[in-house]
């Protein structure tokens, strides 16, 4: 079985974002933590158990800057057995289809039963590349699994959806795409073995020519036209008076101010 | 082994290697996700946490410095400090655990074991199914311990051992036990032996728990051995070796204890930096007032000294070279910081540190320790005394 | 320890390991009143420390048994009010003895008799004192204050507890937190705000004698704390809790007056306090080096341990002289502001000093026991630089007295 793990690094979500200066279309990346964006390593962590159950191997894929490599380190030490890191500076300013387009790409050129997304990077917080890639590529896609069961020929799997009020069932042939919601299994720590491993595990490199795309076809068809910041939360207020004033003055202000109800 | 730098040069690099990062950020990860949220409430039972010694063992953590081949992470020196550093600041009991293992068991197998014995062993300890303990002190023989009156003596195909150990570190939970025994105390330190002792051999039992002030949950139990049977093949090294065998496991264990109470220190630090900052007084965070600021400069830089000092350390022993000097001044000199940032932390919080609603107050009994198991804080300066005045 | 102390009874005060200099501050009265206590310690303190501490239990029949007969629980008031008649010089020393044996007996008593009692005492009416000064004073019943809040640490004055006017008198609502004995007293004293000063914007802070059974005074929060467990600290919320004006203390406005004052004494006992507790130390650590260093046959590990018995005994006599001292600067009524900041500056960071390094000559045999005396005093010190103004607060005082000498200095 080969299971193929996309992963995004994103600012750590403590971080304090600052929109630059620039007309404000990104944030500054300088002195920013990145992470592997928490749904990626849901993924990842799934990855690894499916490889438990079923034998193969998982492959680490990113497409990023030279920092991307500490994600696929991270992913190597915790079991994964190959790495890609797909890097060109053709790729700066690109949009989520061209992050898709690069991604089917690589895809292609690994072997893959089934590829796992993250639902979403909690960067950008679009969610789009995992159904892009699935379009692209013409495979079936399920997203935000809750739960995903392989079939013991390999050949199909079930995949679960919470919506409201129920579960959804999938049946999906495989090759799959699939993104993972937030799951109960934490990605595990890497043990020390896995860490001094991760060192003899390769990572191959690509670059745009070696996916045989061209920068030019990936100019981003959306455009970021502007970044704000949230409103600021006012203070709240504190209503005086024994409970029934103040009940009858709160719903006074929710009728008249808040105008909820 | 990786040395300290990539690059082979003159003097120890100042960064770490990827590996080393890797493996600082999973134990901070796993330290403050697993290991602190537990911290206190282990503080107040002073139950042994077999969850968090299965945890860590599941990751490697107990086997730092043991080869692959026996089962170990093969890492060096400086991963070592690093993993102790990490856990002590999130609970300085399981530190002084793994500490003990790492340190004060599985080295003393690897340089003076036989290959048999250390294939018997740390697979074993490296993979954490074994939790061992080493034991030289005894109720007459603390800084002196040389004086010590555990006698073994030689029977047939056993030794037999009697006598009482106290203050075990890892007691409680620990199935192996490196015992130090004298043939004749007349011989002085040349008479000590030191044995492999598991836990099932007829003679042996682990007596009384004791109640400490501070690394409460670390097993710290008394020894007994009342005509205690012990294989032959048990001997660790040679008769008579016990004294340099313990002298040279102290050397090692006194890096994992600078790295425990540097862990303490910055523990307190981070604390008190946060809450420093948050609480105001007079109109403004506590954080801006000189006084305030005093204790945590102090604080900082003591810290950063001692970490210097313990790399040094580390560094020299990877290339092999003598570090009994560095080790005992980083043990010193990370101890002081460690019961200094203690003090100060109880300090900076004032009433609210005083109760056991906030860490500090732990940090505070957890640091004395420091300064007085693995030697002292008077033994060190011997040990470094005599460098001084004996270079050689 | 008991061995200590029958040695400190038996010896002549030369003799004695405080050393002679206190010789020059006690007559013969304080020396027997030392004396008195040092017996009772003995007899019925040292028993129940060790156990009483575990338990975290409060010593009620200690205190209302055997202490309050004896005049213990109002030693500086007068004979006529219920109290034993001595001196502040007495009432220290004996803080400072109990201190010795077990610091939780000393914080109850220092905060019973200074803090519980003296704001009473020197600013209640006439007919309020009538009425509680001499159960206080006899130990029928204990006594506490409140000025600390959780957002007036040492910003005292940033008290939130308001005290709103109401016929003849006044409504309490507000939360005090770290009140000593708060628990088992039947009073408490406190601040609240009263008002607001029309020029300045300031809150006016006034003192109020409340008696624990007022409507709306509950009692919460039993701190679990580093050390001290034998005493209770604990939080005391005020909600419409109506007081009659009688038990304003001193006049309206005057209460952040009276609470400075107050500590100003409260300094005096809690530097005793310390004091014990660096006492207890040397005791531990010279009963060790007696029995211990017989042992270590090699000399040169007994230079360090001897030094460090010389630095304690030599900080402890130096405290105790400013300490004692400052007692009676009070007992003259001169001023004494400075003197007592200084006094529980240095006592309580020489304490401090003297418990951490004796634990490291302790645990030369491998490692520190929860309950040794040394432990516990190492535990209980930490208060002493905290409680009643932190050392960082008594440098301020300090520095302000000297900028403030030194002004009236330079006009003259």
């Amino acid at each position: 079985m080969n299971i193929v793990v996309c992963l995004k690094q994103v600012p750590d979500t403590e971080t304090r974002i600052r929109i630059k200066d620039d007309a404000g279309k990104g944030i500054v990346r300088e002195n920013v933590k990145f992470i592997i964006s928490p749904f990626d390593e849901f993924a990842l962590e799934e990855a690894l158990r499916l490889k438990e159950k079923l034998g193969g191997q998982v492959i680490a894929l990113s497409l990023g800057p030279d920092r991307a490599k500490d994600a696929l380190r991270t992913a190597l030490a915790v079991g994964a057995d190959k790495a890609v890191h797909v890097n060109d500076g053709g790729l700066a300013g690109t949009d989520s289809l061209g992050v898709a387009r690069t991604l089917a790409a690589a895809i292609r050129k690994l072997d893959h039963d089934v590829v796992l997304f993250g639902k979403k990077g909690v960067g950008l917080d679009r969610g789009q590349v995992p159904a892009q890639v699935a379009q692209i590529l013409g495979l079936p896609f399920a997203g935000q699994a809750t739960e995903i069961t392989v079939s013991d020929d390999g050949k199909s799997a079930t995949v679960d959806r919470e919506i409201e009020g129920g579960r959804e069932r999938f049946e999906v042939p495989l090759p799959a795409v699939i993104s993972r919601e937030k799951s109960a299994n934490e990605l595990r720590h890497a043990a020390l073995k896995g860490i001094m491993a991760a060192k003899s595990k390769p990572i191959q490199a690509f670059t745009l020519a070696d996916l045989g795309l061209d920068a030019a076809a990936l100019q981003p068809k959306v455009l970021v036209s502007k970044m704000e910041y949230p409103t600021e939360r006012t203070a709240g207020r504190v209503l005086q008076g024994d409970a029934a004033t103040a009940a009858r003055e709160l719903v006074r202000l929710l009728h008249e101010e808040a105008k909820v109800i | 082994m990786m040395t300290l730098s990539e690059t082979a040069v003159a003097g120890p690099s100042f960064e770490l290697t990827e590996e080393q990062r890797m493996l600082q950020d999973m134990v901070r990860d796993f330290a403050t996700s697993t290991l602190a949220p537990r911290a206190a409430a282990y503080d107040r039972s002073c139950e042994f946490p077999h969850d968090n010694v299965k945890e860590m063992a599941e990751l490697g953590l107990l086997g730092v410095t043991v080869p692959d081949t026996y089962g170990g992470a093969g890492m060096d020196t400086l991963a070592y400090t690093i993993v102790i550093e990490e856990i002590a600041k999130a609970c300085a009991s399981t530190a002084v655990i793994a500490a003990v293992q790492n340190s004060l068991v599985n080295f003393p197998l690897m340089k003076f074991g036989t290959e048999e014995q250390k294939k018997k062993y740390l697979p074993k300890l490296a993979s954490g199914e074994l939790i061992g303990a080493y034991s030289l002190t005894e109720p007459g023989s603390g800084s002196d311990a040389v004086a010590m009156q555990t006698r073994v003596r030689k029977e047939g195909n056993k030794y037999i051992l009697n006598g009482t150990k106290v203050f075990v570190t890892n007691a409680t939970g620990a199935e192996l036990f490196i015992v130090y025994a004298t043939l004749d105390p007349e011989l002085k330190s040349k008479g000590v032996c030191a044995f492999i002792i598991e836990k099932n051999y007829p003679g042996f039992s682990v007596g009384r728990h004791e109640e400490m002030m501070g690394v409460r949950a670390s097993g710290t139990s008394e020894l007994i051995l009342d005509n205690c049977e012990v294989p032959l093949e048990n001997l660790l090294g040679t008769e008579g070796e016990g004294f340099k065998i313990a002298l040279a496991t102290l050397d090692v264990g006194r890096l994992g204890i600078a790295a425990q109470a540097i862990g303490i220190a910055q523990a307190c630090l981070d604390y008190s930096l946060g809450y420093a900052q948050e609480r105001k007084q007079f109109g403004k965070a506590i954080a801006t007032f000189q006084l305030i600021q005093n204790k945590l400069v102090e604080m900082a830089v003591n810290i950063d000294a001692a970490r210097m000092l313990l790399w040094r350390a580390a560094w020299l022993r990877e290339r092999g070279q003598n570090f009994t000097k560095e080790a005992s001044m980083a043990k010193l000199f990370a101890s002081e910081t460690a019961m200094k940032a203690g003090i100060e932390a109880v300090q900076v919080l004032g009433g609210y540190g005083y109760t056991k609603d906030y860490p500090v107050e732990r940090y505070f009994r957890d640091a004395k320790i420091t300064q007085i198991y693995e030697g002292t804080a008077e033994v060190q300066k011997i040990v470094i005394a005599r460098h001084l005045t004996n270079p050689a | 320890m008991p061995d200590i102390l029958q040695k400190a009874i038996t010896q002549p005060p030369e003799a004695s390991p405080e050393g002679g200099h206190t010789q020059v501050l006690l007559d013969a009265e304080h020396l027997a009143f030392r004396a008195e206590l040092r017996a009772f310690v003995l007899r019925e303190v040292v028993p129940i420390a060790e156990d009483y501490e575990r338990a975290e239990r409060f010593p009620s029949d200690l205190l209302k048994e055997k202490m309050a007969p004896q005049g213990y629980l109002g030693i500086p008031y007068p004979k006529e009010w219920g109290g034993r008649g001595l001196d502040y010089l007495a009432y220290a020393m004996a803080v400072e003895e109990f201190s010795r044996a077990w610091g939780s007996l000393g914080i109850i008593v220092a905060a019973h008799t200074t803090l519980g009692i003296g704001p009473l005492y020197n600013f209640g009416s006439e007919s309020l004192k009538k009425a509680w000064v001499p159960r206080l004073a006899q130990g029928e019943i204990i006594g506490s204050y409140g000025l600390t809040e959780p957002q007036a640490g040492s910003d005292s004055g940033a008290t939130h507890t308001t005290a709103r006017r109401d016929g003849d008198g006044y409504i309490l609502n507000g939360t005090k937190v770290f009140c000593t004995n708060a628990t088992h007293a039947a009073s408490t004293t406190l601040t609240a705000v009263t008002g607001k000063d029309a020029e300045s914007g300031r809150s006016r802070i006034s003192a109020f004698f409340v008696p624990r059974d007022t409507p709306g005074v509950m009692v919460t929060k039993h701190e679990d704390k580093l050390g001290l467990r034998g005493s209770d600290t604990s939080t005391v919320i005020l909600e419409d809790a109506r007081v009659s004006e009688h038990n304003m203390l001193g006049r309206e406005g005057e209460g952040f007056k009276i609470f400075m004052q107050t500590l100003d004494n409260g300094r005096i006992s809690i530097g005793a306090m310390a004091l014990g507790l660096a006492q207890c130390a040397l005791d531990e650590g010279l009963a060790y080096a007696h029995n211990g260093l017989g042992l270590f046959k090699s000399l040169f590990a007994e230079q360090e341990t001897l030094a460090l018995l010389a630095d304690i005994a030599t900080d402890i006599s130096a405290a105790r002289m400013m300490l004692y001292g400052v007692a009676k600067l009070k007992d003259a009524a001169l001023p004494h502001t400075q003197e007592a900041a200084m006094a529980k500056f240095f006592a309580s960071e020489v304490a401090r000093r003297a418990t951490d390094r004796v634990l490291n000559l302790l645990g030369r045999d491998g490692g520190i026991r929860h309950d040794c005396p040394a432990s516990r005093a190492f535990r209980d010190v930490k208060l002493c630089t905290i409680g009643e103004g932190t050392s960082e607060v008594q440098r301020l005082v300090i520095s302000r007295e000297l900028l403030r000498n030194y002004a009236k200095g330079e006009n003259k």
